[in-house]
């Protein structure tokens, strides 16, 4: 075993797609999927060109655009994501592929990082695309190897449905050599690419046929396996990760169909599955996808979702209690309980300042928030917003909940927040609809020079790419203008000064029409930023602090409260920005450089 | 038979990299592996859990309650935390050191400052040791990790089966080789 690697779900997934030959990778930064690129970027960038693209749609684009030109291409994203790209993912479904053309979608069950559990193995079906689910690390690697001869052989995208233990989880991977594919000559073809209503409509009866022919080889195909177990009377069908829990919980009690290529679902070999069975499960986390398609064999009598819950992540002891009613074996129990430990904004964080002073005038605005580190900002104390729905949404909302407000005489303004990437994301469409509609709300664009809560990535406004190249600066203040705003409707602020940040908002609630407030500070965690900050922090002079609590209404962890009065530790990730000097009313903080 | 094993910490205090070496070890040992970690949100403070589990053949790489054999913990209210996933007659090792969380550095929530006496009362198998501080005297704090290790290695007698010494030195940026080596003994003798 001690040839084998130690590979995450994301990290095989990535080293497929460079031993498969690819020549373009795009996506957007979204967890669990993130690391895919990620890892291309560091460590394939030579043979790959790799980008992270503005959204999800602009990634497939980019991929799709490589793929018809001839190129082996990949694509990625998390479930909400998929979202985002299906509009031109539907129309590929349709068109089919030149060079080889794969996608991952990586879905959240448990909602570790997301704002839903949305199963995405329906989009198999409903985007008539192919569909395989890997279930280690192994399988990540040589699913996506085989899914580009799949996708040339039917011409058709593959879709890679991966969920957050299988790209999070790491196990023992074989690895192979890149293989040297050629890009295919491109060939003007409109009767087949150029989706035209008369095009379209002599394309789907195509797609049909190549999926009959799918499902044909789906009997073959060696990622659906029969895993026997002598004297078995159970019989389970699974895939995905759900397969590992599965294994863990029946053992040898059960006989296992383990399908890997789960759209199109082959409907022979589940019939001859089940038809050796009397006790037939299907174990899948969420959704019934797999049931329904079994039930509709005529397979009724199987058992599914009336046992497994549909909602949250599983493992084995959750299948145990559900199918054989066995509950957790004996812990042990203590009075203590640990205290809350919700994720916050760091010490020194920009969006600290923002929401600091947005709670003061929370009778004056109706916030509405967005994806990002800033989603932190609901939290107490600051009670930043009350709702949050999707990338952009924290824009485009305003346009209608303004609306709203206006009907019921509700004298509050809308006012919305998106981070420098979601505003590149989805937030400009949305910014010209409020300045087209002369929405009189307030949009604040929270730029924190970095795609921060996944970790990092760059975007068009970080001077740099995933390939680690210098590359142009998109100018959100000049992009705010160029979408109508003039300078008496825009403030450009520090986040961190707290009467300019008072100001802006101040101004915002008191103007007539759109107005931008745009918060300008870097993510403290940014490597060159934390380097400037070097060692400074903040003190608290113990004679001075009188424990009047102001400093703490920041709520940053680099403050305790001890014995009646404030103090900041060391090793508290303090990093001296000045917040709470702003706060004290008694001159007790100051920052020092050592 | 699989063995596994928990182990939490706060965002931040590298709780990824030792279970990086931990699940090497148990590869060069022969076992099959697995580790399942969680990103995203969590490190922005929260609370950071990471399951490994290693055995002929392992299936799941994460577990329910009462199913971990070791409970490895960071910070002292989070052994509390973890408390339900350990199973009777499992060791819980932790580092005696507090972390405050934002609630309980705003009065919103109180902290359990005794956790660790009750957590002994219960749990024949705990071990306390001062994991953080001895990181702290030797000169840099985030080795913490590394003394864990060290200690966890010496408590389950896996010293003689793999190398953990090169271990450490192939996962540790190479600059703080020597002083997680330092770490790494640290813990093994404390």
């Amino acid at each position: 075993m001690s040839d084998k690697i130690m590979m995450s779900g994301n990290e095989a997934i990535a080293r497929g797609v460079w031993e498969a030959g690819v020549h373009v990778a795009a996506a957007y930064p979204g967890t669990p999927s993130t690391e895919i690129l990620e890892n291309i970027g560091t460590l394939f960038k030579d043979d790959i060109y790799c980008e992270w693209s503005v959204n999800e749609k602009v990634a497939f684009e980019v991929a799709a655009g490589a793929s018809i030109g001839g190129a082996r291409a990949f694509c990625a994203f998390k479930h909400v994501g998929m979202n985002v790209a299906t509009d031109p993912i539907f129309s590929m479904g349709y068109a089919g592929v030149n060079g080889g053309l794969v996608f991952v979608t990586a879905d959240d069950p448990g909602c570790w990082s997301s704002q839903n559990e949305q199963d995405n193995r329906w989009y198999g079906p409903h985007t008539k695309i192919a569909m395989l689910e890997p279930s280690d690390s192994q399988e990540c690697l040589d699913f996506v190897k085989a899914a580009y001869e799949l996708s040339e052989r039917f011409d058709t995208p593959v879709m890679i449905r991966v969920t957050t233990r299988v790209c999070h989880s790491k196990s023992l991977v074989q690895t192979g050599d890149r293989k040297d594919v050629d890009v295919i000559k491109y060939e003007r073809n409109p009767s087949k690419f150029a989706l035209l209503p008369a095009t379209a409509i002599a394309r789907h009866p195509v797609r049909e046929k190549l999926l009959a022919e799918m499902e044909e080889y789906s009997y073959d195909c060696p990622f659906n396996r029969v895993e026997e177990t002598e004297g078995a009377a159970i019989g389970v069908i699974t895939s995905g990760i759900s397969y590992q829990h599965a294994r863990e919980a029946f053992g040898k009690k059960a006989s296992y169909l383990k399908l890997g290529l789960t759209y199109p679902v082959c409907g022979k070999l589940v019939r001859e599955f089940c038809e050796k069975y009397d006790t037939l499960y299907v174990i899948e986390e969420n959704d019934p996808y797999l049931e329904l398609q079994v039930k509709a064999l005529g397979f009724t009598g199987i058992h599914g979702k009336d046992l497994v819950p549909a909602c949250n992540e599983l493992n084995a002891a959750v299948l145990r209690r559900a199918i054989f009613n066995e509950e957790p074996g004996e812990s042990y129990h203590v009075e203590a309980t640990a205290p809350a430990r919700p994720p916050t904004m760091c010490a020194g964080c920009p969006h600290r300042g923002f929401f600091l002073s947005l709670s003061k005038v929370l009778d004056k605005v109706v916030p509405a928030g967005d994806i990002g580190c800033y989603g932190l900002g609901t939290q107490a104390p600051f009670n930043g917003f009350g709702f949050s729905l999707c990338m952009g949404a924290g824009f485009s909302t305003l346009v209608g909940l303004s609306q709203a407000l206006k009907r019921q005489s509700d004298p509050r303004k809308a006012l919305g927040m998106v981070g420098d990437s979601t505003f590149f994301h989805s937030g400009i469409t949305s910014l010209i609809d409020i300045v087209s509609s002369e929405s009189n709300v307030i949009a604040c664009v929270l730029d924190n020079s970095i795609t921060a809560m996944t970790g990092h990535q760059e975007n068009p406004g970080t001077a740099r790419n995933l390939m680690g190249q210098s590359s142009p600066v998109v100018d959100i203040i000049a992009l705010v203008k160029a979408c109508g705003i003039d300078e008496d409707h825009l403030r450009v602020v520090d986040p961190l000064d707290i009467s300019a940040m008072d100001a802006a908002l101040r101004d915002g609630i008191e103007a007539n029409g759109p107005f931008v407030i745009v918060t300008k500070r870097p993510c403290v965690l940014i490597k060159e930023v934390a380097r400037a900050n070097g060692k400074r922090h903040a003190v608290i002079d113990p004679e001075k602090c009188i424990g009047c609590r102001m400093c703490m209404s920041a709520a940053c962890p680099a403050i305790a409260f001890k014995d009646g009065r404030s103090m900041i530790s060391e090793g508290s990730g303090c990093i001296g920005c000045g917040l709470c000097t702003q706060l004290c009313r008694f001159g007790a903080i100051s920052i020092v450089e050592e | 038979m699989t063995k596994s094993i928990l182990l939490i910490g706060v965002g931040g205090q590298g709780t990824i990299l030792i279970s990086r070496i931990l699940s090497a070890g148990f590869a060069r040992m022969g076992y099959d592996v697995k580790m399942s970690e969680i990103h995203g949100m969590s490190q922005r403070g929260g609370s950071v859990t990471t399951m490994i589990r290693y055995g002929d053949e392992v299936s799941s790489p994460n577990f329910g309650e009462a199913e971990a054999d070791i409970i490895i913990s960071f910070e002292k209210s989070e052994a509390i935390r973890a408390l339900p996933q350990l199973k009777k007659g499992g060791t819980v090792i932790t580092d005696d050191y507090e972390i405050l969380s934002v609630p309980v550095l705003t009065g919103a929530s109180s902290y359990p400052h005794d956790a660790l006496e009750q957590l002994r009362a219960v749990v024949p198998n705990t071990i306390i040791i001062e994991a953080f501080k001895a990181a702290e005297k030797l000169g840099n704090s985030r080795c913490q990790n590394i003394v864990l290790l060290g200690k966890f290695v010496k408590t389950m007698g896996l010293d003689e089966k793999a190398d953990w010494k090169e271990l450490v030195a192939e996962n540790v940026p190479p600059r703080t080789v020597d002083i997680n080596l330092k770490a790494y003994e640290l813990g093994y003798n404390m």
